[in-house]
């Protein structure tokens, strides 16, 4: 059995739905306060989405710092798997556990809404979709208008650390830069994305195209441990 | 105790979507002058620090380098 540790921080709002997911599709997860210090006993740690600690600075410009987060860090360097959704996706940029940053979205406003976003050929090791494969999965943001300088964007390109991109008319609905709305390290342990997989689990609630998200790195940890 | 103001603003070429909407709005209301406007952030400071030890905590915390540049100014008393 695979246990998720879902981080809580002050602020924090979409844990009960990552927790309800993961056990939805049978697996186990307990939510870890961000004052822990310790994931002991986990195989996959997910930064959940939120406000974490009122978006205050800068959108997890705070919550990195918080003393979960070290320990976060030394899982993700010895190639423990983690997954930042939307604020968790902020909070590993701010704590630069993957490149670039979370702008404002461009026109300001704040989006809610199911989005179409086009599987990439990724080293992601958080999903098992065929590149090219459209996904609907809802995005729920202020600040998910992707940056990086040119020569982070060759990087990401060149060693397929582009994840997912936004498919809709008129490309991406915050700004983001070359449609990307999620991206993982050169490893493929460590991944965000602005939208919430989470919230399409359940055929009964909108979808199951979030399903891999959270049933793709189960069997690659029960593949790994033999 | 010193006293610092410091001004954090977008990187050149980073997009400023409050600064671009503050522009266009301007240019609406027939300030036909308006050429360019960038909406950045004003810190006051108060600590027993050096300059270098600010510089320090705009690094770590109060700015982002990855897309964010920093002028901090001591204020004389």
């Amino acid at each position: 059995m695979i246990r998720f540790a879902v981080v809580v921080f002050p602020g924090s709002n979409c844990e009960q739905d990552v927790v309800w997911a993961a056990r939805f599709l049978g697996h186990e997860a307990e939510y870890v306060w961000h004052g822990d210090t310790s994931l002991e006993g986990f195989d996959a740690v997910v930064l959940p989405g939120g406000f974490s600690y009122g978006d205050y600075i800068r959108t997890g410009a705070v919550a990195r710092f918080s003393p979960i987060m070290s320990e976060v860090a030394r899982f993700a360097e010895r190639g423990g798997p983690v997954m930042g959704i939307c604020n968790g996706f902020q909070i590993l940029t701010e704590a630069h556990l993957l490149p670039g940053a979370l702008l404002r979205n461009k026109g300001l406003r704040f989006i809610c809404r199911e989005v179409a976003l086009r599987m990439e050929e990724s080293v992601c090791q958080w999903h098992d979709i065929a590149p090219g494969t459209i996904v609907n999965i809802p995005i729920n943001h202020n600040e998910g208008n992707y940056i990086c300088d040119s020569e982070t964007l060759d990087q990401l390109r060149t060693n397929g650390q582009i994840v997912l991109r936004y498919a809709e008319p008129g490309g991406a609905p915050n700004g983001a830069l070359d449609d990307i709305a999620g991206i993982c390290n050169e490893r493929g342990n460590v991944f965000g994305l602005m939208p919430h997989p989470e919230r399409v689990v359940d055929p009964a609630v909108g979808g199951t195209d979030g399903q891999p998200f959270f049933t793709a790195i189960v069997n690659r940890i029960a593949e790994v441990a033999g | 105790m010193a006293r610092y103001e410091i001004f954090v603003t977008y990187k050149q070429g980073i997009f400023d979507p409050p600064g671009a909407t503050a522009e266009r709005a301007l240019l609406n209301l027939g300030y036909e002058g308006v050429d360019s406007v960038k909406i950045g952030k004003f810190i006051q400071l108060e600590a027993d620090a050096d300059q270098a030890a600010v510089a320090a905590m705009c690094d770590k915390l109060l700015a982002n380098p990855v897309i964010e540049d920093y002028r901090i100014e001591r204020v004389e008393e």
